[in-house]
């Protein structure tokens, strides 16, 4: 093991990962399992099939208390949180003064304070670039002492009602506390699979016994990075540092969404000058779009997309094969005018120029949990 | 037929002058779940340590390296629709391409079968 290595951060969740079998390797700071003896496309279905548990403990959560937090938040992320109701969940992002993405980011509203979780590999930016602007009459705290595991798949959430009763009636994007085999944990209808599923925050000392006790369920997978990758791509979610970076807005990263109509009227967020004009106008010079290969061979990240003519326009951010969708998926930049979903574009896959097409995403239909009238 | 093996884990099975070229047990299920490979051409000609081919897996895409030069004589079509067959079937169904070797003497920096064996013991 290499110096580099015996840096390695591990989750509270390690020796259980090892028991299982899993692959250890670097993430983010993290020695993470990226597989485990089922393999990435036998995690990947078994997801999309029944339960899959992943371990996200590298990922930060980060409590802010004191009076009007989430003014607070709002001048530093675009997505409306004053209105966010208690015990709600909401998808944003830091932006800077350039309006690029610092990160992406969960906000989840909470009795007494407010509950984030962050990227593992931005955590430490993201508290230091808040708490260089936080006021004095509001604390942050970075919860090190619990784990994080994402309980994901159309069965997902049936499996954990069996340990918190009605945690299958939560509506999605909502959070709640309840004790799992007697451990309090966090419990939030969300993930990053395009599936059904909570999350579920762990104290640490009792964070393996929770997920013995999950994993004892006869629906239940351990599933490594390798196919949360896979699901995730196919979900049209993006990872932060491929998809979107500092160098792409929420704009150009097609995440208008996440930006409410108060905030676009009020701005008030870092960068919101260039975001707002860019979202008023409807014109970025670049934006985010879903591209299908038409033959087999998948499109990796880097892979420089172009028109006819063999000019450059655009780059894969995400690329790979997508076992539900049952072929090669893929997300990147194109200039706007290649936009539009059917456009013909070609991909340069080595020495070859091979077919693609600008396709909507998500690539398989995403299956968050609506409650029934 | 003798069958021999490169660093590289590809094998080579020899007949006459033609060689039929894949990938190792080891390297497949060191690779994982393939999706794709890209076989080259029929009558493409490369040398030695050659990047001939590739393979993709779920995560990554992997070069395979021509154990020895020559003229590319066939390839295994059924790896268009079927590439899981070198998880399947390294060593017979999943084979790669078929090559006229143009140089014999390129097998002798091969290993044989217990070489191998032993080489990949040495690896784990």
């Amino acid at each position: 093991m290499g110096a580099e290595e015996q840096n390695l951060l591990k989750t509270p969740l390690f020796s259980l990962h090892e028991e299982l079998g899993g692959k250890m390797v670097p993430f983010a700071g993290y020695l993470m399992p990226v597989q485990y003896p089922l393999g990435v496309m036998g995690e990947h279905n078994h997801t999309r099939e029944k339960a899959g548990l992943f371990d996200v403990s590298h990922m930060g959560q980060v409590v802010i208390t004191g009076n009007n937090a989430d003014e607070w938040l709002e001048t530093l992320v675009p997505g409306n949180i004053i209105d966010l109701k208690e015990n709600r969940i909401r998808y944003t992002t830091f932006t800077n003064e350039d309006g690029g993405i610092l990160d992406d980011l969960m906000i989840t509203k909470r009795n007494e304070d407010i509950f984030m979780v962050v990227n593992a590999a931005c955590k430490e930016q993201d508290i230091a670039h808040m708490r260089a602007a936080l006021p004095d009459h509001l604390e942050l705290t970075e919860l090190t002492d619990r784990a994080l595991v994402a309980l994901q798949g159309p069965v997902a959430a049936s499996v954990l009602a069996r340990f918190a009763d009605g945690v299958d009636e939560m509506p999605f994007m909502s959070y709640t506390e309840a004790e799992i085999d007697g451990v309090a944990c966090f419990i939030s209808r969300c993930g990053y699979t395009g599936e059904d599923g909570h999350e579920i925050s762990i104290p640490a000392e009792h964070a393996q016994a929770v997920c013995r006790k999950l994993l004892a369920e006869a629906e239940v997978e351990a599933i490594g990075l390798g196919a949360r990758d896979s699901l995730r791509l196919e979900a049209g979610l993006c990872l932060y540092g491929h998809d979107i970076t500092t160098e792409t807005t929420p704009a150009e990263g097609a995440l208008n969404w996440s930006i409410g109509k108060r905030r676009r009227e009020e701005g008030g967020f870092p960068g919101a000058e260039k975001i707002l004009a860019q979202i008023n106008s409807g014109e970025t010079e670049t934006l985010r779009v879903g591209i299908l290969p038409s033959g087999r061979a998948p499109a990796r990240e880097g892979t420089e997309i172009l028109d006819a003519d063999d000019n450059v326009i655009g780059q894969i951010t995400s690329g790979g094969f997508g076992p539900t969708f049952g072929g090669p998926v893929a997300m990147g930049y194109v200039k706007s005018e290649f936009s539009k979903v059917g456009t013909e574009v070609f991909l340069q896959v080595r020495k070859k120029k091979l077919e693609a097409k600008v396709a909507a995403m998500p690539f398989v239909e995403q299956r968050y949990y609506r409650k029934s009238k | 037929m003798t069958v021999y093996y490169s660093e590289d884990h590809e094998w080579i099975s020899v007949n006459g002058n033609e060689g039929t070229v894949g990938i190792t047990d080891y390297a497949q299920n060191a690779l994982g779940d393939i999706v794709f490979v890209e076989v080259p051409e029929v009558g493409d000609d490369f040398a030695k340590g050659d990047e001939v081919a590739v393979v993709e897996s779920v995560k990554a895409a992997s070069e395979i390296y021509a154990p020895v030069g020559g003229e590319i004589t066939a390839v295994n079509e059924e790896l268009e629709d079927n590439a899981a067959l070198v998880n399947s079937s390294p060593d017979g169904d999943g084979w790669f391409y078929k090559v006229n070797i143009a140089d014999a003497d390129e097998l002798e920096g091969l290993m044989d079968a217990d070489g191998y064996k032993a080489f990949v013991a040495g690896l784990e």
